[in-house]
């Protein structure tokens, strides 16, 4: 990759002229190769058929390159995960960089590679895309948005406002380590540097949950706001209560000991490669059987359940035996962490 | 985890809630001073484990909730003054003023920085000769020292653009204060267990010697605090109220003396003024005559302009443990974390952030 040499982006890069068609067709083409995009028309055509989810995120994680992950990694996996909480399954993905002047192109090379990895792990092809450069100043280094585009099977209905009395609630793996391998990078916090981002697309996963089990009602992904937010969600659009047990859910000592020094609750601490979901009580042992087999779901467990009481609240039942209610993140708890 | 799960452990909490719940006869008020154990008390739902004859107060030890409005307009005013630099402890951001807040003017222009500990705000300074830092000390006996050293590390250095807005308060001259107050009946008090790392347990020998408070200090974990409370009950039931340390991890009688030299050598006690509970003296902290030159209120000419307090809150009530948070009208309504009216609502040890995040079904 000839511009990649140790070079910086200069504004050139962004102006439509000689050095962006070098980046596109040196740097990007090669990385994320395929029909659609090769063309370099205006637009990517594909043909589609059925419901299509269609969903954008953009990606301003600070600092870019984080223990388990970059940049690049997160603005794939947030998307598609995006797409797979609405049980759809993702085909196509944008990919539009904003980039600071100066940005070292051997920098933007491990992000474009993280991005054909993740891309290629979750089977979905990038078929547009944009640059543009900035003054220096005008962006922190490098943000990145992504669009996806996606099928949902005949017959898949998954919503937050789905969930019933009596559904179990099902969490793929331990909480918190994304925000914490996020934070910990950035503030130097040498304890908690065992603790990686658990970044992963999860569209297989939750294709393969619903290919045992038609009976899953709420899917989503606790990102920012964590699993408190997420599950206060599911109690409020579903208008039920729901009860988690703080002795059945997951939480890694590196993250347990981050969010003490620090005065988090893991409950608030953000994740890139966990779902949540509410089962019917029927359907929970092969839909965590199945979960189990997923390297993204080999930590499953069953962490509580949907309840007719205390409508639109979370409350968990304490380590001691006690109840209390577990409020959504108010507020701002780590900057920047996606 | 060491240290955490020990002491989180259900097995014993439940042999301590037996101990409680087979000694209390009598019923008693227990004051937890601190807002590190409020936060454990809601956060782990203590108080519905504990038998009705044990009722638990909240008391005003949360420094940003006692911070009257007076101190944080000088602290906002300094933050508007050209070429200052504010670095503070991210609670005080949102706590709002009689007009403003540190986060309202850092939107408007002012350069507010975070920083997690008073070796940062040094760093700035010395990365910003030209501009004067402004690191707001807010905090108990547990923060004083800190900033002490800090102050010593700039004199040391000759870091000349090093200030601290001294706001510090000390704990034991204001339970003195609410006790001699008479509003509140209290029997016992759990004593701040940071606060007591560094001062040790003799100085709140006044309260169970003069008024007969029984006093245990404690540490932040469920089991510190249950057993503190089971400490409490049996000197309670005994009738023979003393000082006892139950966070004996952290704790000595005599406390950290490096830190007391430190804090000693740079502050000396002054009158502070407590939200709610007004101009205390001997209960707060200004620097000696010899590092005045590092005091931001001498070395700035601001007007901050009359105080005004908010209509219908309650705080000051609150921290005097006079009302609780579900007493305020505005609590939950007008006033949440996101649009907080009173600074107890901010600060994560603040009784009512407490309440509202932990709070009762």
């Amino acid at each position: 990759m000839e511009p990649f040499k140790d070079e910086k982006i200069l504004l050139a890069h962004g102006s439509g002229g000689r050095l962006s068609h070098d980046l596109v067709e040196k740097g990007f083409l090669p990385a994320f190769d395929n029909p659609l995009l090769s063309k370099l028309d205006d637009s990517a055509i594909f043909e589609a058929k059925g419901r299509l989810a269609f969903t954008t995120d953009s990606y301003i994680v600070t600092p870019i390159f984080f223990p388990g992950g970059d940049i690049g990694k997160l603005a794939v996996c947030g998307t598609v995960n995006d797409l797979a909480m609405s049980g759809a399954m993702p085909l196509y993905l944008s990919v539009s960089f904003i980039i600071e002047e100066g940005f070292p192109l051997s920098d933007l090379k491990r992000i474009v590679t993280s991005i054909q990895q993740a891309a290629e792990e979750a089977e979905v092809k990038v078929v547009t895309g944009d640059t543009k450069v900035v003054n220096k100043g005008s962006v922190d280094k490098l943000f990145v948005n992504t669009a996806g585009v996606g099928i949902v099977p005949e017959g898949v209905n998954i919503s937050g406002s789905n969930a019933v009395p009596g559904d179990k609630v099902i969490l793929s793996g331990p909480i918190g380590d994304h925000g914490i391998a996020v934070i910990s990078e950035r503030e130097g916090l040498k304890f908690a540097t065992l603790v990686k981002s658990d970044c992963a697309p999860l569209n297989k996963l939750v294709r393969e949950m619903l290919e045992v089990s038609s009976e899953i009602h709420c899917l989503r992904d606790p990102t920012r706001g964590g699993l408190a937010t997420t599950l206060n969600e599911f109690a409020t659009q579903s208008k039920v209560g729901i009860l988690i047990y703080e002795d059945m859910i997951p939480v890694r000592d590196g993250v347990r000991a981050a969010c003490e020094m620090l005065g988090f609750d893991p409950f608030h601490v953000a994740n890139e490669g966990r779902l949540v979901a509410a089962v019917a009580p029927n359907h929970t042992e092969r839909v965590l059987e199945r979960m189990r087999r997923n390297k993204y779901g080999a930590e499953a467990a069953i962490i509580g359940e949907v309840r007719e009481e205390h409508q639109g609240r979370v409350v968990m039942r304490t380590h001691l035996g006690a109840s209390r209610i577990v409020d959504m993140l108010v507020g701002e708890l780590l900057p920047r962490i996606c | 985890m060491r240290f955490i799960d020990e002491f989180r452990n259900a097995e014993l909490a439940r042999v301590v809630i037996d101990r409680i719940h087979r000694r209390s006869k009598r019923h008693i008020r227990l004051m937890e001073f601190c807002g590190g154990h409020t936060v454990t008390i809601l956060k782990h739902g203590i108080r519905q484990l504990l038998p009705p004859t044990v009722e638990m107060l909240s008391g005003p030890g949360c420094p940003v909730c006692v911070t009257a409005n007076a101190d944080l307009d000088k602290a906002i005013a300094l933050a508007r003054e050209p070429g200052v630099i504010i670095a503070t402890f991210g609670d005080m951001l949102k706590v709002p003023g009689s007009y403003s807040s540190l986060q309202k003017v850092r939107a408007d222009g002012a350069d507010v920085r975070v920083v997690y500990s008073t070796l940062d705000a040094l760093q700035i300074a010395r990365e910003n000769p030209e501009r004067a830092v402004v690191f707001i000390g807010i905090g108990f006996e547990t923060t004083a020292p800190t900033i002490a050293a800090s102050v010593l590390q700039a004199e040391e250095e000759g870091i000349k653009n090093y200030y601290v807005l001294s706001m510090h308060k000390l704990c034991p001259p204001v339970i003195k204060a609410l006790l001699n107050s008479g509003e509140v009946r209290l029997d016992g008090l759990i004593c701040p267990g940071h606060v007591s790392a560094i001062i040790g347990s003799r100085p709140w020998g006044f309260a169970a010697r003069d008024y007969g408070i029984a006093c245990v200090v404690s540490g932040f974990e469920p089991l510190d605090v249950l057993q503190s409370v089971a400490m409490l009950v049996e000197q309670l039931e005994k009738g023979e109220p003393k000082v006892e340390i139950a966070y004996r991890r952290g704790v000595r009688p005599e406390g950290n003396l490096r830190a007391q030299e430190l804090m000693n050598a740079v502050f000396e006690p002054s009158p502070a003024n407590w939200r709610g509970i007004g101009v205390v003296p001997e209960s707060g902290l200004r620097l000696r005559k010899e590092y005045q030159r590092f005091d931001a209120e001498l070395s700035f000419d601001i007007d901050p302009g009359p105080t005004l307090e908010p209509k219908g809150c309650l705080c000051g009530d609150i921290l005097r443990g006079v009302k609780t948070p579900i007493d305020c009208e505005l609590f939950g309504d007008a006033c949440t974390p996101e649009h907080p009216v009173g600074p107890c609502m901010v600060s994560s040890e603040g009784s009512c952030a407490s309440y509202y995040h932990y709070g009762t079904l």
